[in-house]
């Protein structure tokens, strides 16, 4: 089946007039725009409607409820049941970043620390939110699981400075993550 | 010429131009996002208002308590506050004209539309007309063509083959389409013997709008010729719109500016405020022609069912109001035919181009031509015996025939596929 041949079609004196057809199109966006000014579009109830055609009045409504488990938002890191920083700076996400939106400088964890063991943590982790693409590699690459795509996607900022998420921010959009592999923990 | 005379004259231009048609223009703008959202199951634009916290007040204001009234307005601030680019290899001197001659002839041909009629005060009549010209239509018709200059010389000047594509296109749509208009409104001026459209309102008026004849009978004036009369006004009506439409560059033959093919058309360099009165001149050409329509074909500033004559004698302090009354009711007919246009925006799909040069050459141009013998025959048939109308009436009938006979002889039987 190489060649698909296409033949117009046979219209008929009706269609030809073409006058039935372009009344059949007023009827039909006559009554979208009377269904979407009585807020009965198709779909408006499914869409939260705010009452006018199937659109959601954004500041005020929000679509927050209904985001999948997987949806993408900002990045951030997390720490344990413990409140230990997940983070051990391997800079795994920081290289494979696409946009080069990860900054890391690693730092040491103090032999006093009950943490001693694990070596390192982030002396500091900022993420460029200008730069950001939200593709989600940085939390695909962790080895371990402390870094996270959340739900929040409103990210603002006045200047360049505002929008680059320092490693407070960070934890502070991230906070407490359950239920996560512990394999630092001591064996009981 | 006294200058009080003078001073109407100018009062009537600032007010009926500036005031009305490009108050209009505005207000189409906004009612085309408004309409477009809905029948697209949107909201449109529905926030904008009057920015009082900027002046110091606690709240932000709508006007008429429903947000995006003021859109337009907002709209034109950002095109007047837009960086005005002219690009290096324009020719400069068209190119700062054409938009000049796209936005000048529509208004100007603003000023034999009747707006109104009669005002009076202080022991003078005024119409609310600017130049009651006695070649009326015909006036719109030559001003209203030269704004095919402006885009042609937008397209040519901007020196790119986009520009240059729609320049060239908007060229033949509106040569073609300036035939039907002027051969669809002769059988209209063959009904009212007259050029003055003031008159031509005047007397629809009295005895019936053209598609709607259904008062003011009198022995001169009697209801079987004006319902006879009804079939070739409406088939004029019919041409006459839609070939407003293809005048205007409006959508189903918006060619010169079709965006999946030309990117932006005859505006595609232009910036800022040269593209705004590229903007602007569409929308004044299309509230000229929808008040063209309503003027000749639905009675103009009148009310239907002779109420036209308790609206003349009202007045206040002595002051005869009924022709602003007119103007109020002369400027709702105006709105109701925009938003007619823009439902057949968002309505219709564009045509493609051949299907737009057959439809003007072969299918209007023809129909408007049976059109005027129709009405001509209609018009002189209670002069002529009965004898001479059928063999008018044969003979019609069978160029008719003919014409259509030949239009689909010369039709290409299988059309060429497109890959």
């Amino acid at each position: 089946m190489a060649v698909v041949k296409l033949n117009r079609p046979n219209l008929g004196p009706g269609e030809k007039i073409y006058l039935l057809a372009l009344a059949k199109g007023f009827f039909i966006t006559m009554t979208h725009a009377v269904k979407s000014l009585l807020g009965k579009s198709m779909g408006a109830k499914e869409l939260k409607s705010s009452g006018m055609g199937v659109t959601m009045q954004y500041p005020e409504q929000t679509w927050d409820d209904q985001l999948p488990a997987y949806y993408r938002g900002a990045p951030a890191l997390v720490t344990d049941e413990q409140g230990r920083e997940r983070c051990v700076s391997c800079q795994l996400c920081e290289f494979i970043c696409p946009p080069k939106a990860i900054r890391i400088v690693p730092g040491e964890i103090p032999a006093d620390d009950p943490w001693a063991k694990v070596e390192k943590r982030p002396a500091e982790f900022d993420i460029d939110m200008i730069r950001c693409i939200y593709c989600g590699m940085c939390e695909e690459v962790c080895p371990e699981q402390a870094i996270f795509l959340r739900k929040d996607y409103v990210i603002t900022g006045l200047s360049r400075a505002e929008m680059v998420h320092d490693k407070k921010k960070l934890y502070e959009i991230g906070g407490v993550r359950t239920g996560l592999v512990n394999k630092w923990n001591e064996v009981k | 010429m006294d200058y009080l005379t003078l001073a109407i004259t100018l009062a009537k231009i600032i007010f009926l131009t500036f005031c009305v048609v490009l108050l209009l223009v505005p207000v189409s703008v906004y009612f085309e996002r408004r309409f477009c959202a809905v029948i697209q199951d949107r909201v449109g634009p529905n926030r904008t208002g009057v920015p009082l916290t900027l002046f110091g007040f606690k709240k932000d204001c709508s006007v008429l308590g429903i947000g995006g009234i003021t859109q337009p307005i907002a709209d034109g601030i950002k095109l007047f506050l837009k960086e005005d680019f002219t690009p290096n290899y324009v020719r400069k001197a068209f190119y700062w004209l054409a938009p000049a001659i796209t936005l000048a002839p529509s208004l100007i041909t603003a000023c034999v539309i009747p707006f109104g009629s009669e005002v009076s005060a202080f022991g003078r009549t005024e119409r609310l007309v600017i130049a009651d010209l006695d070649v009326g239509p015909l006036f719109v018709f030559a001003i209203a063509s030269l704004s095919v200059y402006g885009i042609t010389l937008a397209g040519w000047s901007s020196n790119s083959k986009y520009s240059f594509m729609g320049g060239v296109r908007s060229t033949a749509q509106m040569i073609s389409y300036e035939i039907s208009l002027g051969l669809a409104l002769i059988p209209v001026l063959l009904y009212f013997g007259d050029l003055n459209l003031s008159r031509i309102v005047e007397e629809q008026s009295r005895h019936g709008w053209l598609l709607m004849p259904l008062w003011g009978h009198d022995a001169a004036h009697p209801l079987l010729p004006k319902l006879l009369f009804w079939f070739p006004a409406a088939v004029a009506f019919l041409i006459f719109t839609v070939s407003i439409f293809a005048e205007t560059n409006r959508m189903p033959f918006d060619f010169p500016e079709c965006e999946t093919e030309l990117v932006g058309g005859y505006h595609t360099e232009y910036s800022s405020m040269k593209f705004a009165m590229f903007f602007m001149g569409e929308y004044a050409a299309m509230v000229i022609g929808s008040a063209m329509i309503v003027t000749v074909f639905l009675g103009g500033w009148s009310l239907p069912f002779g109420m036209d004559e308790w609206v003349r004698n009202l007045n206040i302090g002595g002051v005869g109001i009924g022709g602003l009354v007119h103007l109020v009711v002369f400027v709702a007919k105006l709105v109701a035919f925009i938003l007619f246009f823009i439902l057949v925006r968002w309505t219709v799909p564009r045509f493609r181009y051949d299907q737009l040069m057959k439809l003007g050459w072969v299918v209007f141009f023809e129909a408007a031509l049976i059109n005027v013998f129709l009405a001509a025959l209609v018009v002189a048939a209670p002069q002529l015996g009965t004898t001479i109308v059928g063999i008018g009436a044969v003979l019609l009938i069978a160029v008719t025939a003919s014409l259509i006979w030949a239009a689909r002889v010369s039709d290409p039987k299988t059309p060429p596929l497109r890959a």
